[in-house]
């Protein structure tokens, strides 16, 4: 399970963006996490992944308290969540070639990158486009990659923060499906965050809006 | 540009737009949309050409072949409008949303300072944020700053490249319902987007493009109710949405250097024959080999 207990957080500790927001995804449960642009959903998705650390509040998954946040995480509660961003070019370094990119997670974490040509496959990303670098591949064709990537680990908490924002309808269903693949044989946890409500309905066990999530 | 090759991102795109109309481009990420844009406004990179014409207003000014000085004062902004793709890349980032948007006024309509709070309400910018700086602003905040910088000049063509990207459900109607209400009966919007539900929305034609080419082009009203779109590509798009099937289209777009003889969608259509093989012709709307010989019931099923 992976609780976030009256989390404050923010970029001032004077004006928080997220307020005492509490939320609960249940083992292999998907949750979608839906609010306008600017409400701070992504900053409590960032705080989920162990990215940002909140002013107040916990963060406990599977029973156990966040230890610390970004590279302060203990390795095995860090590595334990696969995120994938809104902006693929802006989470891709730009000198790596896709095949480095995906294979960075196995690589710091001391493991073979065995494995990149097979999860780039899930991704429905060909062998040739493995060779290329960000600048040479489509949007879409990068954020498969980010998503590969995000998977390497084989997280047990997927991340999803607007990942189809950016992206045309039959790569959006595209991607969904590669996560919903994924947690079917790892039964792995999912918050999506989005604004599209739709999406999220079709896509999600249970879709919750920032609205409710704020006014308790 | 690997090995200097020379690649086609847009290949013999022909449509017209009359004023008071809003004609949306939708296709995948990488088919052309944007390079279109760009090549209207003159914004194409060095080492990029172009063929054909693009005849724009009543002295028919034809923008691939107008110098950088006309385009520079006379199209960019006041004869064409543009909301870009990023605006995180477009705002500069050193200056404040009200000190861009005060050069824009200033430049375009001569008033000094009281246009801004009015042009920043035309976008849904809210004006208690015109003093922050790009990087303060979430993604859809910086995209209403980007609009409303457009939106200045009242020019009579107005070109939206993905101007919804990243906004929620609500903002994109405000958007692009703010959009077509600039478009009025003067004005011309063509709308890129890749997102279906906003084109539905305001548009009165969609033009579908699939690696480099328009390969259907049809009334907005039969294209998203019935008979629904006719090239296989666009029905696939349409059947991707959440809200209908949800299912991809299978495979990936072709590289751009690397387009087969005949349809380029060929190797991703279930419907394909011998006679794809053969580059399609643009005719009556659509270039695709099947649309002309299917039934009613054969393209409910396709």
């Amino acid at each position: 399970m992976l609780e976030l207990r009256s989390v404050t957080a923010g970029y001032d500790r004077r004006a928080p963006v997220v307020r005492e927001v509490s939320l609960t995804v249940s083992a292999g449960e998907a949750v979608g996490l839906q609010g306008p642009s600017g409400c701070g959903k992504s900053t409590l998705a960032r705080v989920a992944a162990l990215l940002h650390r909140p002013d107040s509040g916990e963060v406990v998954i599977d029973g156990e308290p966040a230890r610390g946040w970004r590279h302060r995480a203990p390795r095995a509660q860090r590595t334990a969540f696969g995120v994938v961003f809104q902006q693929p070019r802006l989470s891709a370094d730009p000198r790596l070639r896709l095949t480095d990119l995906i294979a960075e997670p196995l690589r710091a974490t001391g493991q073979t990158a065995d494995g990149v040509r097979e999860l780039a496959e899930t991704v429905g990303l060909g062998a040739d486009l493995l060779a290329r670098r960000p600048h040479e591949v489509s949007d879409g064709q990068l954020q498969r990659a980010c998503l590969a990537r995000a998977l390497a680990l084989r997280p047990r908490w997927l991340v999803c923060d607007e990942m189809t924002a950016m992206l045309d309808a039959s790569t959006t269903a595209a991607l969904v499906g590669v996560v919903e693949t994924y947690r079917r044989e790892s039964g792995a946890g999912l918050l999506a965050v989005g604004h599209d409500r739709v999406l999220l309905e079709r896509w999600c066990d249970r879709t919750v809006g920032w609205a409710e999530l704020t006014s308790v | 540009m690997r090995d200097r090759a020379y690649l086609r991102a847009v290949t013999d795109v022909s449509f017209d737009l009359a004023a008071g109309e809003c004609l949306a481009l939708v296709g995948e990420s990488g088919c052309g949309k944007s390079v279109l844009a760009s090549a209207l406004l003159g914004l194409l990179p060095g080492n990029a050409s172009v063929a054909g014409s693009a005849l724009l207003g009543g002295d028919m000014l034809d923008l691939p072949a107008a110098d950088e000085r006309v385009l520079a004062r006379e199209v960019r902004g006041r004869r064409v409008g543009l909301v870009p793709q990023s605006p995180a890349a477009h705002l500069t980032p050193v200056r404040t949303v009200r000190s861009q948007l005060a050069e824009i006024v200033r430049e375009l309509t001569g008033a000094s300072g009281e246009g801004v709070a009015t042009a920043a309400e035309r976008a849904a910018f809210p004006v208690d944020h015109l003093d922050r700086y790009p990087h303060e602003l979430s993604g859809g905040l910086a995209q209403r700053a980007a609009t409303a910088l457009a939106l200045v000049g009242d020019a009579p063509l107005l070109l939206a490249d993905e101007p919804t990207t990243g906004l929620d459900r609500d903002l994109v109607e405000r958007t692009v319902d703010e959009l077509r209400r600039h478009t009025g009966d003067h004005r011309a919007l063509l709308l890129i987007t890749h997102d279906l539900a906003a084109a539905e929305r305001i548009a009165d034609r969609v033009a579908v493009m699939y690696a480099g080419r328009v390969v259907e082009i049809a009334d907005a009203g039969t294209f998203f109710g019935a008979p629904g779109p006719r090239h296989p590509y666009a029905r696939g798009l349409l059947n991707a949405l959440p809200e209908r099937e949800f299912t991809p289209i299978p495979g990936m777009p072709p590289e751009l250097g690397a387009l087969p003889e005949g349809c380029a969608f060929a190797a991703r259509c279930g419907r394909v024959s011998e006679a794809c093989g053969v580059l399609p012709e643009f005719v009556a709307g659509v270039a695709c080999h099947h649309v002309g010989h299917m039934d009613e019931a054969e393209v409910a099923r396709a």
